[in-house]
C-alpha cells in the first residue's frame, strides 16, 4: 500500500460511505466501531459520529480510522476494492457523540490506480524476507519450475525459423528428417540457454527487480526474484543447454561442413551478447536486430545448411519476414518494461522512443515484412503458396489497434501482446505450410 | 446466556455473510492498524489467511495476539437484517507450512469468493500469494448493534474462557 499525505488521504476518505474507528481499549484489545462521518480534506480532518458513549475512544487517545470499499460479484467474489488507512489523535466532543480525528499519517491502496498483481509484486521483498525468517521458500511442482524457469512457450520463437530452413531445404530436394531433428534439438537448447541467461543478467542488472508490472509476456520469468529457483540451479540449467546446443552444433558441423560452425558461433555469441557484459545489446537499442537476426537468418540458415550442406539466398530471403516478427514480439513485449529497463539503463527501443514513434515502428515493421513476402513469390524467390500468410494482416492490425488503446496499461495490454505473439506463429507457420505445398504441387 | 466458545447466532450469521471484515491488530507502536480480509468461522473459530507478500499483520500478531474482527460494511455484509458487530479475541498464527496448510479452508473460502478455485488452479502466475499462513482468532467478546446503528447502546456478549 502507498503512503498517503494526510490531506490526500482525506480526500479520498469523502468518497467512501462511512468510516471505523479503532483504538485500544481498557484491556489491550483492538476495538472498532463504525458510523457516518464527516470529511474535511484541506483541514485533514475526520468527525465520526455520533456513537454511543459506551464505544467512544478517550479524549486525547491515538486513534486508527479505516475506510474500505468492495463491490460483490456474485457467483465470483467481488472487486472494486480501495481502502485507506489514516491515524491521528481523537478529541472527542462528548455532547454531540462525535469523535474528531486530526489525521496525521495514511496509507492506503485502490486497485482502480494500482492493479493487484502490481501490488502484489511491489511486496515480494516482504514475502522474502517473512520466509526467510521462517526458513521457508515458495514451491511449484517440478513441471511448473520447468516451464516457468525456461520460458517454455518463447520456443516458437525457435520452432519456426527452424521449420522454415527445412522447407526450404524441402524445396531444394535436401531435406533429412534426422539432420532435421538434430538442427531443432540443438537450436532449442541454445534457444532455453538464452532465455535462462538472460534471467540471469537482469537479474544481476536489477532490470526485472526494478519492473513490477511483469505479465507472462514480458518481465522474464520471475523465478529468481520471487526465490523458486537458485542462482545457482539456473547457471546450471543454462550452461548444460549451451554445452548441448553447441556439442551438436559441433557434431553437424564435423558431419555436415565446416561452413556451419561460422554460422553457429554467431548464433551462440548474439545469443550471450544479447544481454551479458559488456555489450549488453539489449541495453544499447540493439535487442530487435539481435532478436531478428538469431531468431531469423542464423537460425533458418543454419537449419538450411544442416539439410543441405552449402548456404542459400532463398533460404536467407524466406527468413527475413520471420526475422521481422519476432523483433515485433521483442518489440512489443519492451513496451510494460519500458519504466523498469530505464530505471536500470537497460534503453530499449520503446524506452528511448516516444508513444507514438513505437507505434508506427510496429506498423512499419509488420508492413515491411509482408511487402517481403509479396516481393519474394513476385520474384520467383519463394513459392506462390507463401502468400498464404497474408491472412495474419488483419491480426497485425489488431496488434497495433491494442498498442494504441491500451499503450500506458501493462495488464490491459496482455491480450496484444498474446496476439503479437501469435502473430508470428500464425505468419510463420503459414509461410511453411506455403513451401510444404508448392513443394508437393510444383 | 452465550454457549463458550462459540459466537451468538446473529452474530455467527453476520460472520458467516460477510465478504470482508476488519481484521484489527496492534503494531509495534501501540497503535491499531486495519485490514480488510474475508473472515471465515466454523463454528468455534474464526479464520482468515494471509499471503507471505501481505504479512507486516502476521508479525504484529505475533508480538501481540490480542485482536479484533469488525463486520461493518452494508454492502460487504450482505446480511439481512443488517447488523454491525465486533468480536475481540486471540489470535495464533499458523505458518508451519505456508505452501498448503491454508487449502483446509478452501471449502469455507470458496463459499464467499467462487472464483478462487480459478486462481488456485494459476498459482503458477502468482506463486508468492499462494503462500499463506492461517490466523485462527478465538473469540472472547463480542459487541452488536442490531440494525446496525453504533449511536445506541450495543449488545455485549462476554465469550471469555471460551474454546
Amino acid at each position: 500500500m502507498a503512503t498517503l499525505s494526510p490531506t490526500t488521504a482525506v480526500e479520498k476518505a469523502a468518497g467512501f460511505d462511512h468510516a471505523v474507528v479503532s483504538f485500544i481499549d481498557a484491556g489491550g484489545y483492538p476495538f472498532s466501531v463504525a458510523g457516518s462521518f464527516v470529511a474535511d480534506g484541506p483541514g485533514a480532518v475526520v468527525e465520526v459520529g455520533p456513537l454511543d458513549a459506551s464505544v467512544m475512544p478517550a479524549d486525547g487517545q491515538e486513534v486508527g480510522l479505516l475506510f474500505s470499499h468492495i463491490r460483490p460479484q456474485p457467483g465470483i467474489g467481488y472487486d472494486e476494492r480501495r481502502y485507506v488507512n489514516a491515524w491521528g489523535t481523537a478529541s472527542v466532543d462528548a455532547a454531540r457523540r462525535v469523535v474528531r480525528v486530526q489525521v496525521t499519517s495514511a496509507t492506503g491502496w485502490d486497485e482502480a490506480e494500482t492493479p493487484f498483481f502490481e501490488y502484489a509484486e511491489r511486496t515480494v521483498d516482504e514475502a522474502k524476507r517473512y520466509m526467510d525468517e521462517l526458513g521457508a521458500r515458495p514451491r511449484l511442482s517440478a513441471w511448473w519450475t520447468f516451464f516457468l524457469t525456461t520460458r517454455l512457450p518463447f520456443l516458437t520463437a525457435t520452432i519456426v525459423p527452424v521449420a522454415l530452413g527445412g522447407a526450404v531445404a524441402a524445396r531444394h530436394h535436401r531435406f533429412g528428417w534426422g539432420w532435421f531433428g538434430l538442427a531443432m534439438l540443438g537450436a532449442v537448447l541454445i534457444h532455453l540457454g538464452l532465455n535462462m541467461a538472460n534471467d540471469l543478467f537482469d537479474d544481476a542488472s536489477g532490470a526485472d527487480k526494478a519492473n513490477v508490472t511483469p505479465t507472462p509476456f514480458s518481465g522474464g520469468s520471475r523465478v529468481l526474484q520471487y526465490g523458486l529457483v537458485s542462482r545457482r540451479a539456473v547457471v546450471t540449467a543454462a550452461s548444460a543447454c549451451y554445452v548441448g546446443g553447441i556439442g551438436i552444433g559441433l557434431y553437424l558441423a564435423a558431419a555436415r561442413g565446416w561452413g556451419l560452425l561460422w554460422i553457429g558461433a554467431v548464433g551462440v555469441l548474439i545469443s550471450l551478447a544479447y544481454s551479458a557484459p559488456p555489450l549488453r545489446l539489449v541495453h544499447r537499442g540493439l535487442g530487435e536486430v539481435t532478436t531478428a537476426l538469431g531468431f531469423g537468418p542464423v537460425t533458418t540458415l543454419g537449419t538450411y545448411y544442416v539439410c543441405a550442406q552449402r548456404f542459400s539466398g532463398e533460404a536467407l530471403y524466406a527468413s527475413l519476414p520471420v526475422a521481422l516478427f519476432i523483433a515485433l514480439v521483442l518489440y512489443v513485449n519492451e513496451i510494460p518494461d519500458r519504466d523498469g529497463d530505464a530505471a536500470v539503463g537497460k534503453r530499449t527501443l520503446p524506452v528511448r522512443w516516444p508513444k507514438q514513434r513505437v507505434i508506427n515502428g510496429f506498423t512499419l515493421g509488420a508492413t515491411l515484412a509482408y511487402v517481403l513476402i509479396v516481393v519474394g513469390v513476385a520474384a520467383r524467390i519463394t513459392p506462390a503458396w507463401t502468400l498464404l500468410a497474408l491472412v495474419t494482416v488483419p491480426m497485425a492490425r489488431g496488434v497495433a489497434a491494442g498498442l494504441r488503446k491500451h499503450y500506458d496499461r501493462p495488464y490491459d495490454l496482455m491480450p496484444a501482446m498474446q496476439r503479437n505473439i501469435a502473430l508470428h506463429f500464425v505468419t510463420g507457420t503459414l509461410l511453411v505450410i506455403g513451401y510444404v505445398i508448392g513443394n508437393i504441387v510444383r | 446466556m452465550p454457549t463458550p466458545g462459540v459466537l451468538p447466532p446473529p452474530v455467527a450469521a453476520l460472520v458467516d455473510a460477510a465478504l470482508v471484515a476488519e481484521l484489527t491488530v496492534v503494531d509495534g507502536r501501540g497503535r491499531p492498524v486495519s485490514y480488510p480480509l474475508i473472515p471465515l468461522y466454523d463454528g468455534s473459530r474464526i479464520y482468515m489467511t494471509s499471503s507471505a507478500l501481505f504479512s507486516k499483520k502476521l508479525r504484529h500478531i505475533k508480538a501481540n495476539p490480542k485482536v479484533s474482527v469488525a463486520m461493518t460494511d452494508p454492502i460487504g455484509v450482505p446480511a439481512q437484517p443488517f447488523a454491525r458487530a465486533t468480536v475481540q479475541g486471540d489470535a495464533l498464527v499458523h505458518d508451519g507450512d505456508l505452501h498448503t496448510d491454508w487449502e483446509r479452508l478452501l471449502p469455507l473460502w470458496r463459499a464467499k469468493e467462487p472464483v478462487i478455485d480459478k486462481f488456485v488452479k494459476m498459482r503458477f502466475g502468482i506463486p508468492l500469494f499462494f503462500e499463506r499462513s492461517v490466523i485462527e482468532i478465538a473469540p472472547t467478546r463480542v459487541t452488536y448493534w442490531l440494525g446496525g446503528d453504533t449511536s445506541v447502546p450495543p449488545e455485549v456478549f462476554e465469550l471469555a474462557g471460551a474454546g
